[in-house]
């Protein structure tokens, strides 16, 4: 039993359309329970007011469209060292879901940020190097649009993920350094406020608990997504395969 | 290699001049953002050096369609990817020939526009010096870009989104030097950094080129 077995992708289709429903159902349950939860059972912050309750939107999805950009490298190495067909769909199945995670952080924090820092965008290093992701998410995809033979697209995006991934590490040090941020820092986990030497605030622990649920459904809906959409890239991969064998019969 | 070089410088200078549009090209986005920003000599010396930043970057990126996709249509690009010449080596040159029919005369150009555009005297030196030490990063950056869309039939707009977000890194630092440079502030750290990207970006991106063009070749 080894993770190489979903590489074939008619095992990966069985399996994952096992889970898919699953995945619905606790992803749908996590959401929902989590913001009811965070809208109507926790009171309101004392400065931000009831507008902190955006977090539950905007953190999990901004955490998302981070993870989503690291996960697509990873499935692009994968499929550079290995060759394995699943894992170059996987990387296009997750790059529009990406790019809507990281619109959503943008808007959301647009929306926040209005009443809280009374403006709709500053140019933060935080929300800019968002901005550079959300074009190389862009980018990325059109390349894969424009290229019509599938491996050379597989390649050929693989490798702009890899180069992308160092320029947006490097983009995000230089806006860093460009202007100094307006965005608060990660406060979710500090491992400073556990050993006691934190003279920061940390996420008070009744926004905590239904936060986290929303973290943890976002992934799961990622999750279902990811399946689901690497599905039907395997299947649309199929029937092309399939048309194309017909012609040369015809 | 350098009769490669050779040929390339030749090809750019004759062939309806890799030198003078890119040139023109930045003249006139300088030109135009006074008529756009108004003429304000205040406000103008204030930007000054983003617009030259941009304008060079814009002009590089506009000459990049021409890097490799003419001996792509010709076919000697195939001839070169079975010479013996490693292809590492053949996009570094490709890249090099870029830079000296492009980002060399943008670099002397360029204090001649800021004329034109105010810029602070202090300025002079460290536009010259920032767009120096990032021109070549731009070229080599660009020769990436251009690998990856050279199979494509209007690749231009597509090479323009997937170079421009890796422009990012090179013209933060870059166009940093030169604003801290025009009014007198310390530049060595934003320096340093450009001189790291560029360095980096010529001793590792051409054999992403490379195995890119690899790709679109076979």
């Amino acid at each position: 039993m080894s993770i190489w077995e979903y590489a074939n992708p008619k095992k990966f289709i069985t399996t994952t359309e096992r889970v898919i429903p699953a995945l619905w159902v606790a992803s749908a349950i996590c959401i929902v329970v989590g913001l009811i939860w965070g809208f109507f059972f926790t009171g309101d912050e004392v400065r931000q007011g009831a507008t902190v309750k955006i977090i539950y939107l905007h953190v999990p999805s901004a955490m998302l469209a981070i993870n989503i950009w690291v996960m697509m490298l990873a499935t692009s190495l994968v499929w550079l060292i290995r060759r394995h067909h699943v894992s170059a769909l996987a990387a296009r199945a997750a790059a529009p879901v990406g790019m809507v995670m990281t619109l959503i952080a943008l808007v959301t924090g647009a929306i926040w940020g209005q009443p809280t820092w009374g403006t709709w965008w500053v140019w933060d290093p935080r929300l800019t190097s968002f901005l550079i992701l959300f074009l190389f998410y862009l980018g990325y995809m059109a390349l894969w649009e424009a290229i019509e033979d599938a491996d050379t697209a597989a390649d050929l995006t693989s490798f702009l993920c890899l180069v992308g991934s160092v320029f947006a590490l490097l983009s995000r040090y230089a806006v860093n350094f460009w202007n100094q941020g307006l965005h608060q820092g990660a406060s979710i986990m500090r491992t400073a406020a556990v050993t006691g030497t934190d003279t920061e605030e940390k996420v008070n622990n009744i926004y905590f608990y239904p936060l986290m649920l929303c973290i943890v459904g976002f992934v799961l809906l990622f999750l279902a997504l990811l399946f689901y959409r690497t599905g039907t890239e395997i299947r649309s991969r199929r029937i092309k395969a399939l048309l194309a064998r017909e012609r040369v019969m015809a | 290699m350098i009769a490669l070089l050779m040929r390339d410088l030749r090809l750019a200078m004759r062939a309806g001049g890799g030198f003078g549009l890119g040139l023109a090209f930045f003249l006139i986005v300088t030109v135009m953002v006074p008529l756009s920003v108004g003429p304000q000599a205040a406000l103008l010396g204030s930007i000054a050096p983003g617009v030259l930043w941009l304008g060079a970057l814009l002009a590089c990126l506009l000459s990049l369609d021409r890097l490799l996709a003419l001996d792509w249509e010709d076919g000697s690009l195939d001839l070169l990817a079975t010479a013996p010449l490693p292809l590492e080596a053949t996009v570094s040159i490709k890249a090099l020939a870029h830079w000296i029919t492009t980002g060399l005369p943008l670099v002397l150009a360029a204090p001649v526009l800021g004329v034109l555009l105010n810029l602070p005297v202090p300025g002079f030196k460290w536009v010259l010096v920032s767009l120096l030490l990032g021109t070549p990063a731009l070229s080599v950056i660009g020769t990436f870009g251009a690998a990856l869309t050279v199979g494509l039939k209007r690749g231009g707009l597509l090479m323009s989104l997937l170079v421009m977000p890796l422009y990012m890194p090179t013209l933060i630092f870059g166009a940093e030097v030169a604003r801290r440079g025009a009014i007198s502030m310390e530049v060595q750290t934003p320096l340093l950094m450009l001189a790291g990207i560029s360095a980096a970006s010529i001793a590792l991106l051409p054999f992403a080129s490379a195995a890119v063009l690899r790709i679109n070749l076979r």
